[in-house]
Formats: C-alpha cells, sequence, structure tokens
C-alpha cells in the first residue's frame, strides 16, 4: 500500500513517526500552514514557520524518504487577529515556491467579517498563482460553515475542482459532492472520523474526489490513521486499487494541479500500470 | 579573493541549453523575486556538469549585477534549492567580487542551519575568503558532527590552524571516550598537524 497524506502537520511530530510513516507505506505528504496552539502575534512568526515548512521539514522528511509538500496562508483562527493581518503581505512571496502545492488552510473558525475579508483575498491570491486552495470547516457550526464555505468559494469564480473542502462527516459530506469540489476527510482517534465510518462514506459515494487524510498535529492524533482506513477498507470489500486512488492517485491528482508536485524516487504500486498522472504533473 | 578558484559566469552560460537560455534572458526583465523560485520549474534540473544543475546555474545568473541587498533579499525568502542555489554563486567569480564581504551573512547563516547541504554548499571560496579564523573552525567542527566530508570544505587544509588541530583532538578523544568511531577524514588532520 502506497499512502500519499494529503493533510499532516508534521511540525508537531516526532522522527519516531516520520519512520512509522515510512515503514506503513507513506511516501509522500502534504503539510498545510494552519495555527501552531500557541498563537502568534506577529509577522516574524509566520514567516519563520513558513520557512520551515519549505526549509527544515522538507529535510526532516527527505531522510525517511518521504517527500514533503506544503500549503501557505494565513488561517482563519489568527486572521481575526489585526496583528497578524500583515501576513497577507508576505504570502505572494511564499505562494511562488516550488514546495507550495496549495492555497490553505483557508476558511472559517468563528464566522467573523474578518475571516470572510482574509478568505476571499486568499482564493484571489489562489487564482493569481494557479494554485488549488485547501479548506478548512470550522468545528463548531460546521454544517452552517461548510454552507457559507461553498456560497463563498462559488463567489470567487473559482473551479470546484481546484477546490477540497476538509474536516467533512456525514452530515456535510453530500452538499459538498454536489458541488463539485473534493471532499476531504480528517481520520481522528477519537473525534471527526474513524476509519469504520469512513468507509460507509466510501461505500456511499464512491472513491473519486475523495481525500483521506490523519491530520495529525499537536492534539490527539495519529499519523497512521491513513494506513488504518486502507486496512478497513480492504476488510469491507474494496479492492487494492481502490485503496491505492484513495491513498495515492487522488491526492496526486488534487495536488498535481499545481504542477509542482515532484515525486521523484517514490515507489509505483503494482495494483496501478504506469504513473501517467504523476508524469503530467512533472512536465 | 584569488580569482583563479571561481567560476566565471561565461562558463556557466555555456552549459545552458538553449531552452534555458531564452528563459532566463526572459527572466531577465522580470523582478528578482518572482523570476528567481520560479526557475526550477521553467528550465528543470537537470544535471549540466558536476558541480552544476541546470536551476541551480540559471539561478546562479540570475544573480549576476544584482545588488547585494537583493541578493541577500532572495536568500532570505528562498526555499533550501534557492538558498543553495544563492551559496553556490557565491564561488562565482561575476557575483562574488562586486559583493565583497556583503554576503557573510548568508555564510553565517547557512553554517547555522541543521540542514548538511547548506552547511557543504557555505563552506566553498567565499568562506574560505571571508569567514573569520573562530567561524571558521567552529563550522568546520559542525561538518565533522553533520557528518559533512571534511573534502568538501574548500578552506581545507590552507586553513588549518593549531587551535582546529586540539578542537578537533578534543572532539577525537570524547568519541572514543564514549566508545565510537572517530571519523577516517578527521584522523588525517590528528596525525598531520601543520
Ligand atoms: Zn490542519
Amino acid at each position: 500500500m502506497r499512502i500519499f497524506d494529503p493533510h499532516i502537520h508534521m511540525t508537531s511530530r516526532t522522527t519516531d513517526d516520520y519512520a512509522a510513516m515510512a515503514a506503513h507505506g507513506v511516501q509522500a505528504l502534504v503539510e498545510p500552514a494552519f495555527w501552531l496552539g500557541q498563537p502568534r502575534t506577529s509577522v516574524g512568526s509566520f514567516v519563520d514557520y513558513f520557512d520551515a515548512l519549505i526549509g527544515w521539514e522538507p529535510f526532516r522528511a527527505s531522510q525517511y524518504g518521504i517527500k514533503h509538500h506544503c500549503t501557505i496562508a494565513l488561517n482563519p483562527k489568527e486572521a481575526n487577529d489585526p496583528r497578524c493581518r500583515e501576513v497577507l503581505e508576505v504570502l505572494p512571496r511564499y505562494l511562488a515556491k516550488d514546495g507550495v502545492v496549495a492555497v490553505g488552510e483557508v476558511g472559517y473558525d468563528s464566522m467573523t467579517p474578518e475571516e470572510d475579508e482574509v478568505f476571499a483575498t486568499q482564493l484571489q491570491l489562489a487564482k493569481q498563482f494557479e494554485l488549488p486552495v485547501l479548506v478548512h470547516t470550522p468545528h463548531r457550526d460546521k454544517a452552517a460553515g461548510t454552507t457559507r464555505t461553498l456560497a463563498v468559494v462559488k463567489e470567487s469564480g473559482l473551479e470546484p475542482h481546484s477546490v477540497v473542502v476538509d474536516h467533512l462527516n456525514e452530515l456535510t459530506v453530500k452538499e459538498v459532492a454536489d458541488s463539485g469540489c473534493w471532499m476531504g476527510f480528517s481520520i481522528y482517534p477519537d473525534t471527526k472520523m474513524d476509519p469504520d465510518r469512513m468507509v460507509v462514506i466510501l461505500q456511499q459515494f464512491g472513491t473519486e474526489r475523495i481525500l483521506v487524510n490523519s491530520a495529525a498535529d499537536w492534539g490527539k492524533s495519529d499519523p497512521l490513521r491513513t494506513y488504518a482506513t486502507g486496512q478497513a477498507m480492504l476488510a469491507a470489500g474494496f479492492t487494492e486499487d481502490d485503496v491505492d486512488q484513495v491513498l495515492w492517485r487522488n491526492p496526486v491528482a488534487f495536488y498535481g494541479q499545481s504542477q509542482r508536485l515532484d515525486l521523484t524516487g517514490t515507489e509505483p504500486d503494482d495494483t496501478y500500470e504506469g504513473n501517467s498522472i504523476l508524469r503530467g504533473a512533472r512536465a | 579573493m584569488r580569482p583563479e578558484v571561481l567560476t566565471p559566469a561565461t562558463e556557466l552560460e555555456m552549459l545552458l541549453p538553449a531552452s534555458a537560455r531564452t528563459w532566463l534572458a526572459e527572466a531577465r526583465r522580470q523582478p528578482l523575486e518572482t523570476a528567481f523560485p520560479a526557475a526550477a520549474r521553467k528550465v528543470g534540473r537537470d544535471r549540466l556538469s558536476p558541480a552544476w544543475t541546470t536551476d541551480q546555474a540559471v539561478r546562479v545568473l540570475l544573480l549576476v549585477g544584482a545588488p547585494a541587498t537583493d541578493v541577500l533579499d532572495v536568500y532570505r525568502y528562498g526555499d533550501a534549492a534557492e538558498k543553495l542555489a544563492v551559496l553556490h554563486a557565491l564561488s562565482v567569480a561575476d557575483v562574488a567580487h562586486p559583493l565583497d564581504d556583503q554576503a557573510l551573512p548568508i555564510i553565517e547563516d547557512a553554517i547555522r542551519t541543521n540542514d548538511r547541504r547548506l552547511l557543504a554548499a557555505a563552506l566553498g571560496p567565499y568562506a574560505t575568503h571571508h569567514l573569520p579564523q573562530h567561524a571558521f573552525r567552529q563550522a568546520v567542527l559542525k561538518c565533522v558532527f553533520a557528518d559533512v566530508p571534511l573534502a568538501v570544505v574548500d578552506g581545507l587544509p590552507k586553513r588549518v590552524d593549531q587551535e582546529l588541530i586540539r578542537m578537533m583532538s578534543d572532539f577525537a578523544a570524547e568519541r572514543s571516550a564514549a566508545g565510537r568511531d572517530t571519523p577516517a577524514d578527521l584522523e588525517a588532520y590528528l596525525t598531520c598537524p601543520p
């Protein structure tokens, strides 16, 4: 089983996690820029964080044979702090980098006017830099937040296939499926989704346009939840090829839209002949 | 700096395939902060010679004639590949000469990182010429810790002094007290002092 984790915060993880991920088939990942637990109070903290996402963290990942890419954005939580607003001005520098394969995580936390404005601005940056977008949906008031998210995405003029709406569950998946956006699921040890509930969603909605991630971060989380979901899929009767589509080809197709994915050195999966998507992405 | 150790920019230009030359001509009319990060995905990363890849050569050529503030700026905001290209640029005469010692903060930053590619690239001829002796000794010892082969350090063996030998000997003693091997390339400096 080859795995591409499309959403994991490696900055918060130890080298043991990298080793365990590599041993379970994780060969590539995307680390979205988000908050760090402790709120930041100045642009400098963000710049250093972004530098780690394009410098130190890919180096750390490479020592375990894992390809590391990232997404860059001002996250919605900190968008509410006027001291962090100037981050918007440094974003263009980072959105120009080879290792940056999307704008994200953007979206809503508390659905304030500040979040509205920062979200819309960053959707325009995605257009300007021809990058896909990773949208976080709020933990509180999730259904309403998802509806509002989809309205803002539509208004932005971005193509739905260049947007993934993440952290979905049974109640929010339908609306996103109908919108044409990609559907993202974070599989956690006890909140959000678990592997068995994920399998039920895959049975209902199929394996297209779906991204499954561990979203592992500073909270209680597990970087091997992607692997556990692959196992749960097989146990439920999905084929190896279905698993490869969800855990590898789908993230490659989504982030490949950036034209910046570099997967040289990753191992092909024998359940899938020829990695044409990969070649397309590297053109 | 002794000119014979530096590569002239014309040599790099000759290595470039035609398509990369065309892009370079276009890119020189764009702001450096736009062209520099885009270079690798525009011209590719093929190896042109043992020392140079296409993206590195093009990035270096973009820095020819750039003011020191711009060079420091692209390094400051660069990803690892861009930072490496700036460090390599300091071994090219047309970039290094006009900068004189103004690029020293770049070398110092690269030495502070724990990325051994940056550390190795920092210790080229520019560091040999401009890095103060104390910092040079510390950087060499850091290479030993980080498994960077001492053969890549341009300033060795010519900048070895008694103090560096003492530091290396102490390191070797610490290693043997811990029951661990001393790196083979260190041995040469312990047995053949300058
Ligand atoms: Zn996240």
